[in-house]
């Protein structure tokens, strides 16, 4: 069971280019449709979990899937035996490491392959041409994620309100260079002060 | 003590790092950039290579990073690791009350608001990452705003068009793939700058 839960993600995490969401459907076709470890109810559950909680969403759903599959299928001579409780957390390891050792192959040896060729003139002029066009690939998704961000109440709520405050981060961050680790708390405390507010307003109607 | 700066510093990507990669990049590059582990120029450079290899963006950047600081296998290691530390310790946290109680957290008004309030809050840090990138170190002529307008327009553009048209829909996103466009880029810059 801890080699396929490996092997699972070693497939996922080989075969994905882009990130964390485009490994999502992969992810999907694996572990729901042809393992059959957890249901689709599930999955979107692991989805709204990964997305909730900090860090990669990819290696949080393989610490789900992970802990999940090493929870009920315990083998049998584990069974029984006082180590018991671990067994989900070797399973957790080793789904994990599925994940991230494809990346963390291939990136440490282009890191160490670029490193010694990057004074190269013909690198040199063909990353000359990528390094504008990454700034615009980070910033097209911003559209889209804009919408989405205003998807269920379009612009009501204080969707306006929300949308100054990211503006407001942008230029927090841009120009007076504060760290956005700064911005993620403040928001979360802000988030959590006007819920409360609310709650509290409905309770006293 | 470059490790114990590079653990921190991944370590608080990995706790503060909400949105996913595009948003992680942006605390990457703060931390980066502050304690000067490379330049704006070889951070770009990093993007590139992660947007065009396999895997999570942000594992991609904290093996190259780690490496790059201490021209060792071990700072890869200890960055990729101390990012996905914080993520297993809130994880595995989440997935036992999950067990035990299979409460659907998606109903808590709490929960719901502040995912909310982080998708906003995530625009300001892409926003930031990419207005830091424009730089003279990675703008260098007329070439590049002409490179940066091209590969934003085929990327917006297929969400631009609604239905009607598959096939040119089709033709559009398969032309959009980021991976593709850096190629083009690449083939581009050989061509202009050689």
């Amino acid at each position: 069971m801890l080699l396929q839960l490996f092997w699972t993600y070693l497939k996922v995490g080989t075969f994905t280019l882009g990130g964390g969401y485009a490994m999502l459907p992969l992810i999907q076709r694996e572990v729901v449709d042809y393992r059959r470890w957890i249901d689709e109810t599930e999955f979107l559950n692991m989805i709204a979990l990964a997305q909730a909680a900090p860090g990669l969403i990819a290696v949080n759903s393989a610490i789900f899937i992970g802990y999940q599959v090493g929870a009920r299928h315990v083998p049998t001579r584990w069974q029984g035996s006082r180590w018991v409780g671990l067994y989900p957390h070797l399973a957790v390891a080793a789904a994990v490491l599925g994940a991230v050792l494809p990346s963390f192959v291939i990136i440490l040896a282009i890191a160490m392959v670029f490193s010694a060729y990057s004074d190269m003139p013909a690198i040199e002029a063909v990353m000359k041409g990528v390094r504008p066009a990454v700034v615009a690939l980070i910033a097209a998704p911003l559209l889209r994620m804009t919408l989405k961000a205003n998807s269920p109440k379009p612009f009501r709520e204080g969707g306006v309100l929300l949308l100054s405050w990211s503006l407001a981060s942008a230029l927090l961050i841009w120009l007076a260079g504060v760290s956005p680790v700064y911005i993620i708390v403040v928001t979360i405390v802000l988030a959590l002060a006007v819920t409360a507010l609310g709650e509290r307003r409905r309770s006293k109607q | 003590m470059i490790y114990l700066q590079l653990f921190l510093s991944f370590f608080k990507i990995g706790l503060f790092g909400f949105g996913g990669g595009l948003a992680i990049l942006s605390l990457i590059q703060h931390e980066v950039l502050a304690y000067g582990w490379m330049s704006e120029k070889e951070f770009v450079d990093i993007v590139a290579i992660s947007q065009v290899t396999p895997g999570p963006i942000g594992i991609n950047c904290a093996t190259y990073v780690g490496y790059t600081a201490t021209q060792s296998v071990w700072g890869s290691v200890l960055a990729t690791g101390a990012m996905i530390l914080p993520s297993l310790v809130i994880m595995l946290v989440l997935c036992k009350v999950y067990l035990v109680l299979s409460t659907r957290f998606a109903d808590n008004a709490y929960f719901q608001n502040t995912l909310r309030y982080l998708r906003f809050a995530v625009l300001g840090l892409i926003a930031a990452a990419a207005l830091l990138l424009i730089t003279p170190a990675t703008f260098i002529d007329r070439w590049s705003i002409v490179l940066f307008g091209a590969v934003f327009v085929l990327t917006i553009l297929p969400q631009l068009i609604h239905g009607e048209r598959p096939t040119a829909k089709r033709v559009l996103a398969t032309l959009s793939h980021p991976i593709l466009l850096i190629i083009l880029a690449g083939i581009a810059g050989y061509l202009i700058y050689r």
